[in-house]
């Protein structure tokens, strides 16, 4: 039973199994970006970027087909293009980041929805907005492991500064010029996350698995090391879920996955010994004073 | 001799000048309050010294310092107490310096961040998340910081804020150990009663200097009438700056 259930789908198909890796490999690159982002108070940057990113991948998408360097590039060129220019018009005008931000990911969406609207079908358009998990090849698959080592190892490198530019970005701009660099490299891995991730789960669907792990994990753990584990945890439990859901009720692969991370995420805000709801309704035991 | 000198500065935000055209010195060794009204340019001043914000005109000059010798204690408002890290990781981070961005913390520098958090009375709180600490006691965590930083200069911005007097009077213990080993200490204060005990100087400014000079002569009730005339006409009546270069 539990073999049939859990372990069969895996053993038995070939494309389980890279599924299954490539959600291995987003989950652990995408869910350390994803506590930042959480931390930052930037959750909702995760979303517009993810939005953002469309047109590119559409735009790749249309001239080579399910070509995996095309839309990659379509991608990382568009997402870049709305995370620099909303960084240079709130700097050099009165306009605040998340205005301009929500203002060039709109125009973004739009040219996007647009593109594949006028050029593609209807197929085009849901393959670009939820991914494609189930058709992951070898090259879709080093391209997300190659993403997701990237991204752990700058993060690992970047790591205390970008705990500084959180917590105290004053005292890192006192003490050291990595502040603004900081910030941009941060972004670029956001995009370059959501990237990988809309190979798997589509462009609607990428920034789930980036933000939910991250907010269920914030239930759990109270130190930045712990969240970041506990989230990777939950992001791999909801991959497997996904899949296996995905598998065995015959439902779309990338909104199963996100899906049974939001599960684990209201479960989380209920039960979550770190100030879950029904922990803080429980009496607890103090120290005496 | 001066360990900083303010020439013809000017610092603000898009054209709203907060500090305008500041020319004075503040002596090396000198331990200064900057006093004024609320928006007077204070806090922007610091940022100035630091580097964090870049002068629209004018200059800080910093004699034989470089960036790396400001200590610099933020408003504690502009650190999300929120966010997850435990007080011994905040005043570590006062090692900067030594191991920077990408540097680990040996033996014999935990043992310094551990003296630096008894120094200011907070043994037994390394592991508690910093959201959990007073107003007190984070103050205490970020002079400890400041203690690792080792810094020639200074800087603090209305470090006793909203803390008991028993907190306040160890704090400021620390600044006077700083100022008898020679470092120039300079802060932002509220408090006129703290500035003529403690602080032998003090630089009144009102967006534009006010006075500066021995605490005793310059912290007069004439100067900060004065100071807060300065502030209230600019804010009721902003010109077009005579001597801006454009």
């Amino acid at each position: 039973m539990i073999w049939d259930t859990i372990f069969a789908p895996f053993a038995e198909f070939a494309f389980m199994r890279r599924a299954l890796l490539g959600c291995l490999a987003i989950a652990v690159g995408s869910t350390p970006v994803g506590v930042f982002l959480m931390l930052r108070r930037m959750s909702l940057t995760g979303d517009a970027m993810a939005h953002a990113i469309l047109p590119g991948a559409a735009v790749g998408f249309l001239i080579s087909g399910l070509s995996l360097g095309a839309m990659t590039i379509g991608g990382l060129v568009a997402g870049m293009i709305v995370a620099l220019g909303s960084g240079l018009v709130s700097r050099m005008t009165a306009l605040r980041e998340d205005a301009s931000l929500a203002a060039f990911y709109l125009i973004s969406l739009a040219v996007g929805v647009l593109i594949v609207s006028t050029r593609g079908s209807n197929v085009d358009l849901m393959h670009v907005l939820f991914g494609t998990v189930l058709a992951l090849d070898n090259a879709a698959l080093v391209l997300l492991c190659s993403i997701a080592s990237l991204s752990v190892l700058t993060i690992a490198l970047l790591f205390r500064p970008l705990v500084l530019e959180c917590a105290d970005p004053q005292f890192l701009r006192s003490v050291s010029g990595l502040s603004a660099i900081t910030h941009f490299v941060f972004l670029s891995l956001v995009v370059v996350n959501l990237v990988a991730g809309f190979h798997a789960l589509g462009t609607l669907m990428a920034v789930g698995i980036m933000i939910l792990p991250a907010a269920a994990a914030r239930f759990w753990a109270a130190a930045i090391g712990s969240l970041i584990l506990v989230a990777a945890l939950i992001a791999i439990i909801a991959s497997v879920s996904g899949l296996l859901l995905s598998y065995h009720y015959s439902l779309p692969s990338g909104p199963a996955i996100i899906l049974a991370a939001g599960i684990i995420y209201l479960l989380s805000v209920f039960f979550g010994s770190v100030g879950g709801i029904v922990t803080q309704a429980l009496p607890r035991r103090h120290i005496e004073t | 001799m001066g360990a900083l000198a303010f020439k013809d500065l000017t610092l603000g935000y898009d054209s709203l000048p907060a500090v305008h055209h500041l020319d004075t010195e503040i002596e090396a060794g000198s331990l200064t309050a900057i006093v004024g009204p609320n928006g007077a340019g204070k806090s922007t001043l610091l940022k100035g010294i630091t580097g964090a914000l870049s002068p629209s005109e004018g200059r800080v000059t910093l004699a034989g310092l470089t960036r790396n010798d400001i200590g610099y204690l933020p408003q504690q408002a502009d650190i999300d107490r929120s966010f997850p890290m435990s007080v011994i990781d905040l005043v570590a981070m006062g090692l900067w310096r030594e191991i920077g961005a990408f540097g680990w913390l040996g033996r014999a520098q935990r043992d310094r961040v551990r003296a630096a958090i008894a120094a200011v009375g907070l043994t037994g709180f390394e592991r508690r998340p910093i959201g959990s600490l007073s107003g007190g006691q984070m103050q205490r965590a970020l002079f400890a910081r400041l203690l690792l930083q080792d810094s020639q200069l200074v800087l603090l911005d209305e470090p006793f804020t909203a803390i008991d007097m028993r907190t306040m009077s160890d704090l400021l213990g620390v600044v006077r150990a700083w100022h008898d080993e020679g470092r120039t200490v300079i802060a932002v204060l509220h408090d006129h009663e703290i500035v003529h005990a403690h602080f032998p100087q003090t630089l009144i400014l009102a967006r534009e200097l006010v006075a500066h000079g021995p605490t005793a002569q310059v912290l007069t009730s004439e100067n900060n009438a004065r100071a807060r005339a300065m502030c209230e006409a600019c804010a009721s009546m902003p010109h077009i700056c005579g001597k801006s270069a454009a």
